[in-house]
């Protein structure tokens, strides 16, 4: 019997990208849909499959057409692809289960199945950026699933959603073009595009200034579609004016995927090599990390639209992840990458709340939730719930992130006091954004005009409490993404003695 | 000498300032469009020409000639793929500024703020 198991990371990518002509073929309303679902949950199970292996001690690597790596293309999945692989198909899988009732709403029947296969097509670009060892596979998966998203974004019926996806666009193109020159240049002085092989060959000339102008693009490139403070203005309209599924499938992955790039890029190419590249990092991300936990959660705070505000409040998450990354070492490491998943739970669960929401109000302000929670109990609290997971209260799972993050700052001495300081006043804030809307919902006077006249349909909310339960389950036993994170940050640092 | 030598270099950073110029300044979102595709052609040439060897011929074995000076293909099939997202890019590009002429009434960056700010 042939081990099928051999051919998962293949499959991971194969199985949406496929789906995706045959949901456009589906004409029939709902089937489209249910195409896309399957796909998504067939694509998680993949990456269970795959995490499962890898927690077993396996080690994925996928010679395509049996052509081997450097001259043929090569995948391969370890912990980190792992844990971002599990991210990605399960907040698409949350995201289009939940979706279903808003998506017609949003969407015109028969372009729904259009929509589908954009969407399906994102997940596979997504799912590919982890998947694939080589830099310009990397580029065209990142170029899929940002084409998509862009449609993705501007497919709903509020207009102010094609200026925001213009936006985000022209930045995100800029970005991915950014990223190709640095790895032409890599190319021009190595001759491979293979990420395991530039390793080895990067070595002789990384002295060199080429080399030195890549790693700069790269980093400054995949930042921009990750949306790092300062080049993130096109996240906030992009996610506020997107169908409210998007948002969630969006804002749980999307930038995550960049930042697991940038990481990986930096510390398995340019690290190991490049002498003092690794103080630059710090240096260069750490002011920027700080600055947008600070400024974005102060955004945040005065923020009335609610989808902006918990826009802006990703923007500082990113800096979160930044922060752990900056501090290169071990425990900062697995604090990020356990952050990746920590925030991934935790946002996708708010906007699935806040698109429970828009089931019954309309307009997403703050003046217009007033009372909510009367109507909508269940709802506002799967809200609090998550809510509780951003700010980091004990027992969810941003409290995991934060003990991981505070720990590792810990560390390092006295910028590490300063860091921690930083850490506790943005939670605070984040605190006081989140207690804003919760107050709003379960304190404020009920609107006669604009109240929900009751509570969101089961399925939305079925979904929305599973996301919500996810983030006490990992919140009170964090084994699964703490080991993943941990092993992965062990192999990022593995140049290190 | 040396700088006139690696002109191609400078053909690659001059089309990427005038494309990013156009970009950033532009308020017309078609102008801005134009100004993307510049700057992604700059880069295809980036690639193309490090792929150049002097004197060197298409890489195509034929009976009798051995030792010959091929360029590199490699970075042209690679640029074949990235032209490739550039026209998709481009498309969509115009396809994003259709719609909003048809919501708007108007591809101005700052018509469409003011209309959105009332």
């Amino acid at each position: 019997m042939i081990d099928w198991s051999v051919h998962l990371p293949a499959l991971q990518v194969i199985v949406p990208m496929l789906s995706a002509p045959l949901a456009l073929l589906l004409r029939p309303r709902g089937l489209a849909w249910a195409a896309a679902v399957a796909a998504s949950l067939f694509s998680f199970a993949i990456a269970i499959m795959l995490t499962i292996g890898v927690l077993a001690g396996r080690n994925f690597n996928y010679q395509m057409g049996n052509w081997p790596a450097p001259y043929g293309i090569e995948l391969g999945v370890d912990a980190f692809s792992a844990l971002v692989l599990l991210v990605i198909t399960g907040a698409s899988s949350l995201a289009l289960l939940a979706g279903r009732r808003s998506l017609d709403s949003d969407i015109e029947e028969e372009r729904q199945p259009l929509f589908y296969a954009a969407w399906l097509l994102a997940l596979a670009g997504l799912v590919g950026i982890p998947v694939a060892a080589d830099a310009f596979n990397i580029f065209v998966f990142m170029e899929i699933s940002s084409l998509a998203s862009y449609v993705l974004i501007a497919g709903g019926r509020d207009r102010r959603a094609l200026p925001a996806v213009f936006k985000y666009l022209m930045m995100g193109t800029i970005g991915a073009t950014f990223y190709l020159i640095g790895i032409g240049l890599i190319y021009l002085m190595t001759g491979t595009l293979n990420l395991a092989d530039m390793e080895l060959r990067i070595h002789e000339v990384a002295d060199q200034k080429p080399i030195l102008v890549a790693a700069g693009f790269i980093t400054i490139g995949l930042a921009l579609k990750a949306a790092v403070f300062p080049l993130h203005v096109w996240l906030p309209n992009a996610y506020t004016y997107a169908p409210n599924v998007v948002t969630v499938f969006l804002a749980a992955c999307a930038t995550k995927v960049s930042l697991y790039l940038l990481l990986r890029f930096d510390f398995f190419v340019f690290q190991p090599n490049l002498v003092g590249h690794d103080v630059q990092f710090s240096y260069f991300l750490m002011p920027l990390a700080v600055l947008a936990i600070l400024i974005a959660s102060c955004v945040a705070l005065f923020e009335k639209n609610l989808k902006r505000l918990f826009a802006y409040s990703s923007v500082a998450q990113i800096g979160y992840i930044l922060l752990g990354a900056s501090l290169v070492s071990v425990a900062g490491l697995t604090a990020s990458v356990v952050h990746i998943f920590n925030h991934a739970l935790a946002k996708g669960a708010l906007f699935l709340a806040i698109a429970c929401l828009a089931t019954r109000v309309s307009g997403l302000r703050l003046e217009n939730i007033s009372g909510a929670a009367q109507r909508m109990p269940w709802t506002m609290g799967a809200f609090a719930l998550a809510g509780f997971s951003l700010v980091g209260i004990p027992g969810t799972t941003g409290f995991i992130s934060k003990w991981y993050l505070i720990s590792a700052a810990f560390a390092e001495g006295s910028i590490g006091v300063a860091l921690i300081v930083a850490i506790v006043i943005s939670s605070l804030i984040a605190l006081a954004y989140v207690w804003r809307v919760l107050e709003a919902a379960y304190f404020g006077d009920i609107n006669v005009n604009t109240a929900p006249a009751g509570e969101a349909p089961a399925g939305i909310l079925t979904v929305t409490w599973i996301a919500a339960l996810a983030n006490l389950y990992f919140g009170l036993a964090p084994s699964l993404p703490v080991t993943l994170a941990s092993s992965a940050a062990e192999s990022l640092l593995r140049h290190v003695p | 000498m040396e700088l006139l030598g690696l002109y191609h270099y400078w053909v690659f950073a001059i089309l990427l300032m005038i494309g990013f110029y156009a970009v950033i300044a532009k308020s017309n979102l078609i102008k801005k469009l134009i100004g993307l595709s510049i700057f992604q052609s700059a880069v295809f040439l980036l690639y193309i020409t490090m792929g150049k060897v002097d004197g060197g011929t298409a890489p195509i074995i034929q009976a009798g000639v051995e030792n010959a000076v091929f360029s590199n293909p490699l970075p042209q099939v690679l640029i074949l793929t990235a032209i490739v997202v550039g026209i998709s890019t481009t498309a969509l590009g115009l396809g994003i500024v259709v719609r909003i002429k048809e919501e708007y009434g108007s591809i101005e960056e700052s018509d469409i703020q003011e209309i959105d700010r009332r």
